[in-house]
């Protein structure tokens, strides 16, 4: 299908939605905030769920511990702070009261990313992903728009075990369909190509259809699928999208290490060796500026994604010859 | 009392257990499972409303333990399997591989009567925290009981559950810390002073009493005495006064005995102080 701009909203706000939605339907539903109830769209389930609402404080480490607890009452738990204190800051605490523990809690994070901009390289986590994605048994999605961060919100919410959700702070294109259904580690095909595959996942998913138009005034057919699930990985699409294109490119808001680029290049190493870009910060920290610009500046926009597909390609054909 | 002589034989078997236990894989920590024997003890077979079988991880309808200071596993595990929460022979697997006992407790291997992984120290008072909430919400009047080390009160998690308990009135929570004086490098004194613990819980908001953890009667009491504390504003903690190795001389008020398994003589030597009195596994 075409995929047009319906309107334009933060990701944050779809997960507003979502947990309020999940408010009214699901008695089980809490939520836990420490000291960020508007940054992460929860004041409105906070005011109409006063007691199945937590304020924490400061104290992301015995958020994540009270959220654990929670489950053992039968409770969903849904944390809420930004990225950065979502993950590293808490890191054992969810390893071990979590993880280890297999306990259901939902771990939403927004402000993930450049993207949040003038706050500057202490707040804009990189590693998050490669951080979550490494702990057994934790599913880790990061949604491209509006309508996927609240479909994603209501999917997690049916699933028993622990789940990463990664969304953002700015206002960005909102594509996809309000109705699309939200299948967890099910990846969505957005275009059909025959050159190169290109897997993109949160606010690059835009950027990836961007850049397909590019593509395709130059004669170069890309497959364009979003990989909503980071973990567990959607192989199957990815593998039967590389049998067709023969060489892929990567585009993601986080380190190339640990990142989504990271996990399809180890599925290819290990079933389908073929070349890869991959789109995404280079081993660096991030800084302060205009989420458009620090995106230019670090290279994760449309345009470097068809430089990444141009070299792709022209890498496959040097095999081929 | 006759039931406070009952509870003091239960203790000495368990004892038993634990230094076999650590004997047999030459590993674990019997210097704080021994100090903490007498509570936990007391806490199963005596002050809380249990049904180990079947297990229910929801714990609905009864109280629920939370063990933080993980590492002092051998106390616990024979502590759950002799109050009918697994078969006491399963005792013998305690840190081998392929075991539901691991060297820290944990939910992994499906152990009955474990309901959250701890080790890693700090993270017990949150979860238990968790737990009253959710008691709360359901309508669920039973307790939730945590317990400590005084090492652990060093991490800085423990504060801010405890700033949470109090100041959001978490008021069905009675946490106990083991105050044995040691940690791993020495005393707590040498390795980073607690100060006024007493006065900082208070501080805090809690509702604080003092127990004896070598003493079946003085524990026993506390604990009813803080049962009746529960649901008037405040969360309880006990600070309990034990003895690291309690129960075998030449183990107790040293560090020494944090981590350490005894030899075949230093076993024998143990078991000679601790009559068997209900059947070992």
């Amino acid at each position: 299908m075409n995929y047009t701009i319906l309107d334009k909203k933060d990701t944050r706000s779809g997960f507003g939605a979502g947990l309020f939605e999940l408010g009214r339907t699901n008695p089980e539903v809490v939520a836990l905030c420490a000291d960020l109830t508007g940054s992460l769209k929860m004041d409105a389930f906070q005011k109409e769920f006063p007691d199945r609402f937590f304020q924490i404080g400061i104290a992301e480490a015995n958020m994540i511990g009270i959220a654990a607890g929670l489950t053992i009452g039968g409770k969903i738990p849904f944390t809420g702070t930004f990225a950065n204190f979502s993950t590293g800051r808490v890191y054992d605490q969810i390893r071990q009261s979590v993880a280890y523990s297999g306990k259901n809690v939902k771990i939403c994070a927004s402000h993930a990313g450049l993207t949040l901009g003038e706050d500057g390289a202490t707040h804009q986590i990189l590693e998050d992903i490669g951080l979550m994605k490494m702990l057994p048994g934790m599913t880790v999605i990061n949604p491209c728009d509006y309508n996927q961060t609240k479909a994603a919100t209501l999917a997690i919410a049916k699933h028993t075990g622990p789940v990463y959700l990664r969304f953002g702070r700015p206002v960005v294109p909102n594509f996809t369909p309000p109705d699309q259904p939200f299948i967890i580690g099910k990846a969505l095909h957005l275009q059909e190509g025959t050159d190169v595959s290109i897997f993109a996942t949160g606010h690059l998913v835009w950027q990836a259809l961007e850049a397909a138009k590019v593509l395709k005034d130059k004669g170069i057919s890309a497959e364009i699928i979003n990989i909503h699930t980071i973990k567990p990985l959607d192989e199957a699409a990815v593998l039967n999208s590389l049998a067709k294109t023969r060489c892929a490119v990567s585009a993601e808001e986080h380190q190339m290490n640990g990142g989504l680029g990271d996990s399809i290049a180890q599925l290819l190493a290990r079933k389908h060796p073929a070349p890869i870009e991959m789109v995404a910060v280079k081993d660096s920290f991030g800084e302060s500026g205009t989420p458009e610009q620090l995106m230019t500046k670090y290279g994760l926009d449309a345009a470097h994604i068809v430089l990444a597909a141009e070299k792709v390609m022209q890498r496959k054909h040097a095999l081929i010859a | 009392m006759p039931e406070i002589k009952e509870l003091e034989l239960i203790s000495n078997q368990v004892r038993r257990d634990i230094v076999r236990m650590v004997h047999a894989v030459n590993s674990g920590h019997p210097g704080g499972s021994l100090g903490c024997t007498d509570f936990l003890v007391a806490l199963y077979f005596e002050i809380m409303k249990k049904e180990p079988v079947p297990f229910k991880m929801d714990g609905k309808g009864e109280d629920l333990f939370f063990l933080s200071n993980g590492h002092i596993s051998p106390v616990f595990y024979s502590v759950l399997a002799r109050s009918g929460y697994f078969d006491v022979k399963e005792l013998s697997t305690f840190r081998k591989l392929n075991s539901r006992l691991q060297g820290h407790p944990t939910t992994h291997e499906g152990l009955p009567g474990v309901r959250m992984s701890s080790g890693s120290l700090g993270q017990g008072l949150s979860v238990a925290i968790g737990a009253a909430l959710a008691k709360k919400l359901n309508g669920d009047n039973r307790i939730v009981y945590s317990l400590h080390g005084d090492g652990e009160l060093q991490e800085g998690q423990i504060w801010e559950a405890a700033m949470y308990a109090a100041g959001k009135k978490v008021d069905n929570l009675i946490s106990t810390i083991d105050m044995n004086g040691q940690q791993i490098d020495g005393s707590t004194d040498n390795v980073l002073p607690l100060g006024n613990l007493r006065a900082k819980w208070e501080a805090f908001g809690w509702d604080v009493m003092d127990m004896d953890g070598a003493n079946m009667n003085n524990i026993v009491a506390t604990l009813k005495k803080a049962k009746e504390h529960t649901g008037k504003g405040k969360p309880v903690m006990i600070l309990m006064k034990t003895n690291m190795g309690q129960g075998v001389d030449f183990m107790m008020g040293s560090h020494k005995w944090h981590g350490v398994a005894p030899n075949d003589e230093q076993l024998a030597q143990a078991l000679a102080q601790l009559p068997e009195t209900a059947g070992d596994y």
